[in-house]
């Protein structure tokens, strides 16, 4: 009976470790497709060609990504393109975004 | 991290592809991989590369492609204005391969067994695929307007809507053409590839004979009641940039071409007679989805899960870009196709990763319009999906256009095209 729990605890342990795994990879996996959302004209992975006049994302700060964003949407920073782009994004989806490019090196 | 190890133990589990042991042999054609992808367009190069990208490179991906590189449309019409070279708007391949790993096959897919899971190709081989991404693009129903199809083979009545050779024969007529004569473009009904791109060339033919031919004309001929994208800004730049050159028909449709003649007849105006006629039939999804079924849409356009791109007619078989049933209010474009292929490749990686898929995904689209060589317009939007209703909704309060014609957006347009060619293929 002890060994039956033993088994079934260290079973019950793997599951729930797998299903854990699998939703951490699921979450990175949706925020790098919703941050590739911006590569259109920021480039992949936020890295723009040599001379873009479209800054890059790579490596942006969280903190002034999100002031950026803040700023475009309540008009003080004006734009030409991302004052329009940034109201139809969710704060969830603004974070998701600007943690992805936060974290990724240059 | 979490992801590679997943997809390795799917790989010890043997559910991977058998590519990685013909990496060494260029001209081979696999004979299965998990993932094909068919049209290396906007929307079919992204999806290549993002399966790859998402995957962390543990997908194998096959790209069906007849062309020998990547022309692209956005852009072209400064082709046609003079601004830009054939060159400026082709990119290769390769990278695609030798960065991102992805096999490209040079071919036509000429059939989709969806029950077997295979595509065959021209040359007579089949690919066996997990999943199939079909990006096939457009065809123009030459055929619903009589004389066109004719007119369009000898070369004398021209579309130049695929950017390539015809690109080019566009130009050399314009530049052919007479000072004091007329060039005329016919747009057909919504939807199309690309809504403001009609506009924007005949915005493009009116700044070349603005400095090189002046007496000369240029015709919208529009089978839509009125300018069907940004139409304030661009009858604004022809009311006082083309005053005397640029002449709006709204409501016309072309029933017929005589090439011999160089007319069009509509089906109550008058015959419209014009040195360099440019007209764009009705179009519907890439040849390849309607022969095999999938543009199921009044056999016209491809029925799709928006969550996924999966279509409505087979399962395990994707379809991005100009060929789908739109969602209300999104455009055929080439932003939003490299869009579809996004959030088509990360759920296609979920699936094949047994994860669940991202359950609120969302696209966005910026097209930009060239008034003349460096006056930029620009319309904006964000779509959402919606997961009551099961489709995507522009967002109240978000989107728009520009203000008006600036030479900034000139700018922010060229450097969008440079880092959504390296987004796609690069």
């Amino acid at each position: 009976m002890t060994r039956f729990l033993q088994v079934a605890t260290v079973m019950w342990s793997a599951f729930f470790a797998s299903l854990v795994h699998a939703q951490t990879t699921a979450a990175a996996l949706h925020q790098r497709a919703t941050a590739a959302m911006c590569a259109n004209c920021h480039g992949t992975d936020g890295r723009t060609v040599d001379g873009s006049a479209i800054p890059a994302l790579v490596g942006m700060p969280k903190d002034y990504m999100l002031r950026q964003m803040q700023a475009f949407k309540d008009g003080s920073r004006p734009a030409t393109v991302m004052h329009q782009i940034v109201k139809g994004l969710t704060d969830a989806q603004v974070q998701t975004i600007a943690d992805y490019y936060a974290a990724t090196k240059r | 991290m979490n992801r590679r190890h997943l997809l390795q133990s799917s790989a010890a589990l043997g559910l991977l592809g058998t590519l990685g042991g013909l990496s060494g042999c260029a001209n081979l054609v696999p004979s299965s991989a998990r993932v094909v992808v068919v049209g290396g367009g906007y929307g079919g190069a992204t999806a290549a590369k993002y399966v790859r990208l998402l995957s962390d490179y543990q997908i194998d991906v096959v790209l069906v492609e007849p062309n020998a590189a990547f022309v692209s449309c956005p852009i072209s019409n400064l082709v046609i204005g003079g601004s830009k070279t054939l060159a400026d708007v082709t990119s290769p391949y390769d990278k695609l391969q030798s960065k991102h790993g992805v096999k490209v096959v040079r071919d036509h897919v000429t059939g989709v067994d969806a029950g077997k899971k295979t595509v065959t190709l021209a040359s007579g081989g089949t690919i066996r695929y997990d999943k199939l991404v079909l990006s096939p693009g457009i065809e123009l129903m030459f055929n619903t307007i009589e004389g066109l199809q004719a007119a369009n083979a000898s070369g004398q009545v021209l579309q130049a809507w695929k950017a390539g050779p015809e690109t080019l024969a566009l130009r050399k007529q314009l530049e052919q053409m007479r000072d004091g004569g007329v060039y005329a473009i016919a747009i057909p009904e919504a939807p199309y590839r690309c809504p403001p791109g009609p506009y924007e060339r005949a915005c493009q033919v009116a700044h070349y004979f603005k400095q090189a031919k002046p007496k000369s004309k240029v015709l919208i001929i529009d089978a839509n009641p009125d300018v069907t994208s940004k139409g304030p800004l661009f009858k604004k730049v022809w009311a006082n940039d083309y005053k005397g050159i640029v002449e709006y028909m709204p409501q016309h449709k072309v029933m017929a071409v005589d090439a011999k003649s160089s007319t069009l007849k509509f089906d109550v105006q008058n015959d419209v007679k014009a040195d360099v006629l440019n007209v764009l039939p009705a179009m519907r999804a890439g040849s390849i989805a309607v022969q095999t079924g999938l543009a199921n849409v009044n056999n016209r356009w491809c029925g799709v899960n928006y969550i996924n791109f999966e279509s409505t007619q087979a399962k395990d078989v994707h379809v991005v870009g100009d060929s789908i049933m739109l969602a209300p209010l999104m455009p055929k474009s080439g932003h939003m196709a490299n869009s579809h292929g996004k959030v088509t490749a990360a759920a296609i990686v979920a699936e094949l990763s047994n994860l669940p898929i991202n359950p609120r995904p969302f696209l966005s689209n910026t097209c930009y319009s060239f008034v003349n060589d460096k006056l930029v317009v620009h319309v904006a939007s964000v779509h959402q999906y919606d997961d009551k209703d099961k489709t995507y909704k522009t967002v109240p309060g978000s989107g728009g256009v520009s203000t008006e014609p600036n030479e900034l957006e000139g700018i922010y347009a060229w450097n969008w095209a440079q880092n959504i060619w390296a987004d796609t293929l690069g």
